[in-house]
């Protein structure tokens, strides 16, 4: 059984606390608002994505549970510099680890330091509050109409 | 009072999560069912199932005598004045849905004022919203001060000759505040108003004399109140359900169909359409009964005693904030914590089998007030103790230190 120290590991603890990359990103040329009705997480992020579709910098605000801060916390620093072809693929390995089985382990390799998230799985409640992030950030680079949503 | 012997009423209390007992504080979301309730509806089930009124048979008469036993228990543990002013429904919402079509289509048209607070749940906030859009009326919302207790003069400086309603909760499910509803019913029928009054969180808590209230419109919920989910009841005066067309059309509520007319059935039939949750109302009465063998004065007496007891800790506790501190409030401790979301508190103590609620509680207006993006909740009940109490208080210096 997992218990809370693996949810609340200490790197997720340090996000929460000190949050990296939070503020508003000027100038950007992609940003979206996500929002989790069930906790009432409101998340924005803003994103400078190149031509050679490179994404320059990225930056968020909001308020949120410490999952969803610290998720968004390390999102923001796992992407910097990174393709948006990198950004679908660990879109996709994140949300495979958030929903995995539990004897499943997550792709280390692949994830990094996300891969501190994996416990969220064991907690239903929360999956939303780790994903929601990776949504919103979702919609801004597709430059969705309306706000993202974890459901 | 005997707790102890209470709680053996509760079959669900007797767990343990995670290893450890069950302490349930949940209950201003729903409460749990005592066996009697359980065993009212299984019986009805294994003994009684059958469709009610109409039929002949013994099963359906069985079913019928039970399903109108508990109209008439509710009526009396609210004090209507007659069986044809009890209304079964789905719940509280479908209750307030049922005034705002039947009642606010007939009666409220452009430049009208529907008058609530702004500590209303959202079920008495979105079917009056729904209903200005429709008609061209205008919601108008009281304010609350920095305890969550309603600005009464601002209340009678909203009231005018345009107010044709006034919806009020009788106790704040996020907050606890018990509102002085006789004052403001008072107030509001000088100036020609209804009152719609929502006990959803209430009834189970203190005693409500609908006659002495001379409440118009009170609606409640069986599953606040130790009894089944989807099953709730509004209590009308009589002279205004008469007049009031049907909400709903189908079986029971009519006396003659033919494809020209339709005549429809008497109260309280007329806005009971369809098979209704026979054994979730039978469930309610029972619950009704429950309430009634214990006491609604004892119960009040007890609870104030344990909401005193966590409110005393809450105010020692190191960085708690309370959210809503009226002077008349009831079991409900709702509050923020420095450094650690609402949202992982419920889940850090989840973990310690200490279930509160997380979140806007269904009231999103009082969080805006308070400036939060959500509270904890703890909600209390007659089968609360002292020592869960400190339980929660442990469980919660625990994510305080976690997130220190």
């Amino acid at each position: 059984m997992f218990s809370l120290g693996d949810l609340y590991q200490e790197v997720i603890i340090d996000h929460t606390k000190a949050p990296r990359n939070f503020g508003k990103l000027e100038p950007c040329n992609h940003d979206a608002e996500g929002y989790n009705p069930l906790c009432g997480d409101q998340l924005h992020i803003y994103v400078q994505v190149t031509d050679a579709n490179i994404i320059e910098d990225i930056k968020f605000e909001g308020q949120g549970c410490s999952i969803s801060t610290a998720s968004a916390s390390l999102m923001t620093q796992a992407l910097k510099g990174k393709t948006l072809s990198e950004f679908k693929d660990l879109f996709d390995a994140f949300h495979a680890m958030a929903t995995a089985d539990m004897d499943d382990k997550p792709d280390e390799e692949v994830l990094g330091k996300l891969a501190v998230l994996a416990g969220v799985k064991e907690f239903p409640s929360r999956i939303k509050c780790a994903t929601l992030c990776w949504h919103t950030l979702k919609s801004a680079i597709n430059d969705a109409a309306e706000p993202a949503r974890t459901e | 009072m005997n707790i102890q012997a209470i709680r053996n009423d509760f079959p669900v209390l007797h767990q343990e999560l995670y290893g450890k007992p069950l302490v349930y504080l949940d209950n201003a979301a729903t409460t749990q069912k005592p066996q009697c309730v359980i065993d009212t509806i299984r019986h009805y089930y294994e003994k009684d199932n059958s469709n009610i009124h109409r039929g002949v048979h013994t099963l359906s008469e069985r079913a019928t005598a039970a399903y109108e036993a508990s109209r008439e228990t509710i009526r009396g543990f609210f004090n209507a004045k007659s069986t044809k002013e009890v209304i079964f429904t789905r719940g509280t919402t479908e209750s307030i849905n049922l005034i705002a079509s039947s009642w606010g289509g007939q009666h409220i048209g452009k430049g009208d004022e529907i008058l609530i607070t702004h500590m209303e749940h959202h079920s008495n906030i979105v079917p009056w919203q729904m209903l200005c859009e429709r008609t061209g009326a205008v919601l108008k919302v009281i304010p609350m001060n920095e305890a969550g207790e309603l600005d009464m003069d601002a209340f009678t400086s909203l009231l005018s000759e345009r107010t044709k309603l006034l919806g009020v909760v009788q106790m704040s499910n996020a907050l606890g505040t018990i509102n002085p509803i006789e004052t403001m019913v008072q107030e509001a029928h000088a100036v020609g108003a209804l009152v719609l009054v929502d006990g959803a969180q209430a009834a189970a808590h203190m005693p409500v004399d609908v006659q002495a209230l001379d409440i118009d419109f009170y609606v409640t919920s069986a599953h606040k109140m130790y009894g089944p989910t989807g099953v709730g009841v509004l209590i009308g005066k009589q002279a205004l359900l008469e007049v009031m067309p049907p909400y709903q059309g189908g079986g029971d509520m009519i006396l003659t169909v033919t494809f020209e007319k339709t005549q429809y059935n008497d109260l309280p039939h007329k806005f009971e359409a369809g098979t209704p949750n026979i054994a979730g109302v039978i469930g309610f009465g029972k619950a009704i009964q429950y309430i009634q063998s214990i006491g609604l004065d004892h119960i009040v007496a007890r609870e104030k005693v344990l909401l005193d007891y966590a409110t005393a800790k809450a105010q020692a506790f190191d960085g708690l904030k309370q959210i809503g501190t009226a002077k008349e409030k009831s079991c409900v401790l709702s509050f923020v914590m420095d450094g650690v979301h609402p949202h992982d508190l419920g889940t850090i103590l989840d973990r310690e089998a200490v279930a509160i609620r997380a979140g806007h509680h269904c009231a999103m207006p009082v969080m805006q007030f308070y400036k939060v993006p959500a509270t904890a909740r703890a909600s209390f009940s007659i089968y609360n103790t002292e020592a869960e109490v400190d339980a929660l208080f442990t469980a919660l210096t625990k994510a305080r230190d976690m997130f220190a």
